[in-house]
Order: structure tokens, then sequence, then C-alpha cells
């Protein structure tokens, strides 16, 4: 029984963990990031790891409409129906943060017709270090930067790196090709991150997705608990 | 009646989906009729007067209490392009969420249930002004703005417009748009007592055709 | 509302299924500036042309064309010649009602040639369709803003269509001096001399509506929220826009 549940229409408000007939709605996680840092690939690689156990979907947000959705359409990552594209007026960030209503629809349109879901990734447009996803819109929300950006975007800070769930360095294979520290990129992360966890990935050798796909296992465990 | 209510509904950063459409202007810009500040004043110029004077009209009627069922299809007449109708929707289910969220009410409650997907955004905006306390002269007001502010918003964006200039469009448009909202109030009267047909069809043959050409491209910045 | 000093005008088509597989025309009345004629038909239909017997209409007139088509019949109305509103002695504008009425079953082709604003003339054109549950219709209507090199008048034009009862289609065209501003511009007509439209109304668009697609930049093709579609259409002149509407409407009639 909902009887704090006084609205009986579609949910009114947006981070309301229960869909209107009560049942727990799906997992959001965010991803975000600079453009080319690996999130569409690291989306991709998630959905190949989790596909088999969860039933998910993904969002993507981007700048140029569905081009990140067109990607993984391609990369046939998921069955088309779970993948869908919001369009953002040129301003990605804007729809994760500022004005969330088209994701929100987005998630709930996913849900009703596919679900029921275990999770949706909602990946936002290549942006800038400071984008960072409502919590009316994601339950967790994860930072994509790569190496090849320059090792000091940690040390840099900005809202992202700063305050993500979690922050996942990409591309830990390029970093002998462009100079990049990555002893150093783990210790200004550290300082900037306190106890926050921070994965070094590559997706081109193993582990791959691995570590990311098991802190995304361990937030569902906590949503569902 | 508070006019900050009216501030807040009309507020450019009301989370309720309008960056993400530029009213046609970025198809327009495209086919080169949208090159700079005058052409940009000349498109919201027409824009207002015609799915402006529309859009006001249905928030005025709306905001009066007339049936939102008989608007909503009032506004599908007044729309033959089925993007337009599509965004108008979306944007309608958008603000939905917003007001639902800022000013609880059993109207908007009732809206939400009998257009799940969304009802026209003029429509859903006069019900949502009446439960923020305002009047039909505010939702006009509201609608009528939004007709030429999205555009320009849009317009800075696509042509790296000067911001400044875009803002003088809206200044020098301010009282068309109080004369547009005059008369769309004056046609939400008659159509408590006249009916439905004698809400205003005020139509703009490039805005419709432009809109189908928009929905048509594979790459867009704009929902619309 | 009382015109002074213009003429009143009214013509009135009434079609019917004549039971041999044809349609009749029980009433086929105009007078003044509105003669009908009717002319050799083909299969079940009947065909009428409006002839216009003197210019106009000129400001302070006031036509008014009726057609009913019954129930199973068929009927296709052209007109002669375009109609070209010009200023008249009254200072008042003019104005041009059309109203027609398509039973269920019934058919109803309306393809007039073209509406001309001449330079100085104030018209309003006001156009309402009925159509049954079952009823066709095929309606163009086409304005063109000035004879050749000349400044249109003012003109408005108001379609409103409705089918089984709910309006599918309810739209107003205001152009020239004095119309609300912004009517040339990009919004509008975009310096477009012409603009027209057809309407098609079919009871298997409520199961298959038409698919919407543009026509090049300037016209699209779009499925109303009803058993009909609607072509919009803007050219540089007359001709052009006919032509675009004729393909379009060939292409809708291939669906067939």
């Amino acid at each position: 029984m909902h009887l704090d549940h006084s609205h009986d229409g579609p949910s009114a408000v947006s981070a309301d963990a229960h869909r209107p007939d009560g049942s727990r709605r799906a997992l959001r996680i965010g991803l975000g990031g600079p453009v080319g840092s690996g999130k569409t690939a690291t989306v991709a690689a998630l959905c190949r790891a989790l596909r088999d156990e969860l039933s998910l979907a993904v969002v993507t947000n981007d700048i140029y409409t569905r081009e990140d959705a067109e990607f993984l359409l391609r990369e046939a990552v998921l069955p088309p129906e779970r993948i869908t594209a919001v369009e953002t007026g040129a301003c990605p960030h804007t729809a994760i943060r500022d004005d969330i209503s088209a994701n929100l629809e987005a998630v709930e349109d996913l849900e009703d017709e596919v679900g029921p879901l275990d999770l949706i990734l909602v990946e936002s447009g290549g942006d800038n270090l400071t984008a960072t996803f409502s919590k009316g819109l994601v339950d967790a929300q994860i930072f994509v930067i790569d190496v090849a950006g320059g090792d000091d975007i940690p040390r840099k800070g900005g809202p992202g790196v700063t305050t993500a769930d979690l922050l996942v360095v990409n591309k830990t294979d390029l970093a002998p090709y462009v100079g990049s520290d990555l002893a150093r990129m783990a210790a200004d992360a550290k300082a900037q991150r306190a106890e926050l966890p921070v994965v070094f990935q590559s997706l081109r050798s193993e582990p791959g997705v691995r570590d990311v796909a098991d802190w995304v296992r361990a937030q569902l465990a906590a949503w569902t608990a | 009646m508070s006019r900050a209510a009216l501030l807040v509904l009309a507020d450019g950063r009301f989370p309720a989906g309008g960056h993400a459409h530029s009213g046609g202007a970025e198809q327009a810009v495209k086919a080169g009729r949208i090159t700079g500040a005058a052409s940009l004043e000349d498109f919201c110029r027409g824009r207002l007067h015609t799915t402006g004077l529309v859009a006001a009209s249905l928030a005025a009627a709306a905001a009066l209490g007339v049936d939102a069922v008989a608007l909503d299809e009032a506004a599908d007449a007044r729309t033959p392009s089925p993007a337009l109708r599509v965004a108008a929707r979306k944007l309608g289910r958008q603000l939905m969420r917003a007001a639902r969220a800022t000013w609880p009410s059993a109207e908007l409650d009732d809206l939400a249930r009998r257009f799940p997907k969304g009802a026209h955004q003029p429509v859903v905006l006069g019900v949502a002004a009446r439960a923020a306390g305002l009047g039909a002269v505010d939702a006009a007001h509201c609608a009528a703005y939004e007709s030429v502010s999205g555009p320009a918003s849009a317009t800075v964006r696509l042509l790296s417009l000067d911001p400044f200039e875009a803002t003088a469009v809206l200044a020098r448009l301010a009282p068309e748009s109080d004369r547009v909202a005059d008369r769309a109030v004056e046609a939400a009267r008659r159509v408590v007592d006249g009916g439905i047909d004698e809400l205003p069809a005020g139509s703009a043959p490039l805005l419709e055709i432009g809109a189908e050409v928009h929905a048509a491209w594979a790459v867009r910045l704009f929902a619309s | 509302m009382t015109v002074a000093a213009g003429v009143r005008a009214l013509a009135r088509i009434v079609a019917r299924d004549d039971g041999r597989g044809g349609t009749s025309l029980p009433v086929l009345e105009g007078d003044g500036p509105l003669a009908l004629r009717r002319t050799r038909g083909s299969g079940a239909e009947a065909r009428v042309v409006l002839v216009g017997a003197m210019s106009g209409p000129l400001g302070g007139d006031h036509f008014t064309v009726e057609a009913d088509v019954e129930a199973g019949a068929r009927l296709r109305v052209g007109s002669a010649a375009a109609t070209i509103a010009l200023p008249g002695q009254s200072k008042s504008e003019a104005r041009y009602d059309v109203r027609l009425t398509v039973a269920d079953g019934g058919e109803l082709h309306w393809l007039p040639e073209q509406l001309i604003s001449a330079r100085g003339s104030d018209l309003y054109v006001t156009t309402r369709v009925d159509v049954g549950a079952a009823g066709r219709l095929v309606l163009r209507e086409e304005q063109v803003l000035g004879r050749v090199g000349e400044e249109p008048g003012r003109l408005s034009s108001r379609i409103r269509v409705g089918v089984a009862g709910r309006v599918v289609l309810d739209q107003e065209l205001a152009c020239g001096p004095g119309a609300p501003g912004g009517w040339d511009g990009p919004a509008g007509l975009g310096g477009h001399r012409a603009v027209g439209q057809l309407v098609v109304v079919r009871p298997e668009f409520a199961e298959a509506p038409v698919a919407a697609r543009v026509l090049g930049e300037n016209a699209a093709v779009v499925p109303l929220a009803g058993p009909a579609a609607l072509v919009s259409a803007v050219a540089a002149d007359a001709l052009r826009l006919r032509r675009q509407l004729d393909e379009a409407l060939a292409a809708l009639e291939s669906l067939d």
C-alpha cells in the first residue's frame, strides 16, 4: 500500500522510486564526461557485460540527435526498442541537469514499453567538465575521462571529477603514447574525491569493463535491497 | 493572484523542455530565411500573429476552464503538421510534469490522467496557470511570449547571433505580444459562450511545411 | 452583417444518387456573377462548372456557394477561370463563403481555379466542409497574391473541414497590406506569391493514414488528425503551385 501516494496519474515527482502502479522502478545510472572520453564505448561494453543477467535499456543525449544511439544500434548491444535518443537542442548538459523532463519521459516510456527493467543507463552528450546529472534524473552517476585528454584533469577537479559516484579513467592503454602519468592521475583523483571510487580501464584489453560492471551490480544490489 | 508566480511559469529556465525546441528556427536558418536579427524579428512576428495567437487563445481558454479535451482537438485541427503535433504533445507532457511538481493540483492530475502521453502544450499551460493561481490574461501572455522567445534563443545558438540583439528583438516585439495576448483573451471569452470554433486559427505556411522538412533530417540540433 | 452597396449572390448545387448508377442535380441554381453550368460527366459523376459572369467579388460584395452531395452521389466542381478579387466602390471588405456537405457514401471533388488578390482588394473567404464518416472529398484552394508583378490586396481565407462531426482542419491564412505582421516573412510566405492546399478525405485513411513526406523545400503531404490528408505548398507563381499540387494529388491517388 502506498498511502502517501496521492497522485494516481503518472508520477509527478521525478525522483520517486516507484512507478504509478506502486512497483519499484529501474535503477538509473548516468554516464557523463568530455567528448571522446569513451562514454558510448563504456555503455556498449556494459550492455554486453550485463544484458544476460539484467533487463536493461539505454537513453542517449546527443548533441546532434541519434548519433550515439545509432552507434549502439549498429553495435547491436541491445535490441533497438531498448535504446532511446533524447534531442537536446544543442545543450546536452541542460537536458541532464537543468531541465530533465525529456529524459524522465524517455526512461518512463522505456519502462512502460519494454519493462520491467532492472537498469537504465542514461548517457550524456559529450560536454565539459562541469556537466553533472540531476539527482532527479539518476540515482548514481559515472564520470568518464580518458588519459589522452590530459593527465591534469583529475587535479583540475570540477563537479564531474569531484562528485561523481564513480570516476572512470579510460583508455589506460594509451598512457605510454600520450605521456600521461597514471600514478599521478590516481593520486590527484584520490585528493579530489577522498573515499569515492576510481576505476582505471582499457576497453581494448582484459578485463575491459569488468570493474565498472561490478560497481553497477553493487549499486543495483543496494537499490533493490 | 501572484505576479511572481507568472514569472516562475514564464521563466525560460522553467524545466519544461522548451530548450530543445527551436520553433522552426533551425529549419529557417538552414534554408537561409533567418540570417540575422532583422529576419529573426520578421520570423518571430509571423509566428506570434499565427501560431502564437492560436497558442495564447488555447492557453487562455484552458485557464478559463474550457474543456481540455475539446481544446486539444481544436489544437490538432489547427496543427496540420504531424511533426508539430508530436512536438506540442511532448512539450505538453513535459510541462505537465514540471507544473504538477511545482503547483500540485487535482485539475493537473486529471489532465495527466486523460492525456498520459501529453496534451497540446498551450492547453497544459492554461491549466498550469490555473493551478498557479494565475488567470487567462497571464496564460495568454505566457504563450504569446513563448512563441517568440523559443526561436530567439535557438537562433542565438544556431547563428551565434549576438544575444543582446536577440533580446532586443524580443523587446521590440513586446507591444505586439501584448496585443496578441489581449486578442487571445477576447477569443477565449467568446469560446466560453460561443463554442470552440471561436478560437483563432491563424496559420503560417512555411512553419508547417518547414516543420516537416526538419523532421525528415537525419541530423539536427533541435527536436522541432 | 449588412453590406452596403455590394452585390449579393448565391449559387446552390444539390447532387443526388439517381438510382441508376448516376448522379442527378435536382438543384443547380446561380444568380448574377455566380452562374453554374452542368457539363458532360464521366461514369457516375456529375460535373459542374462555375462560370464567372462578371469579374468580382468587389469590395462590399458577398458571394455564397453551397453544394450538398447526398449519399451515393458523386460531384465534381470546377470553375471556368480564376476568380479575381478587385477593389470596389465600397471601401468595405468583400466576402466569399463556400459551404459544402458530403454525406456518407458521397464524393465531392471541389477543384476551382485560383483566387487572385488584386491590388487594393479586400476579401474574406470562408470555406466550411462537413463530410460524413464514409464520405470522400478532394478540395483544392489556391491563392495568388497579385496579378503578374502587382502588389496583392488584403486576403484572408479560413478553411474548416469536419469529418463525422469532428473538425480535422481549421486554418486561417491572412496576407497582404493590413494583415498581421510577418505574413510575408520567413515563417509565413517568405516572398512566395502563390500558396495552396489540397485536402483529401477518405474513410480508408482512418486505418491507413498517409505517411508525412516533403516535396522539396516548399511543399509537404501530411496526415491530419482524422481520416484526412493535407498537401500544403508555397510557390513563386500560380503555375508552379498548380504543378506541385497536381503532382501531390497524383501521388495520393496512386495509393488507390
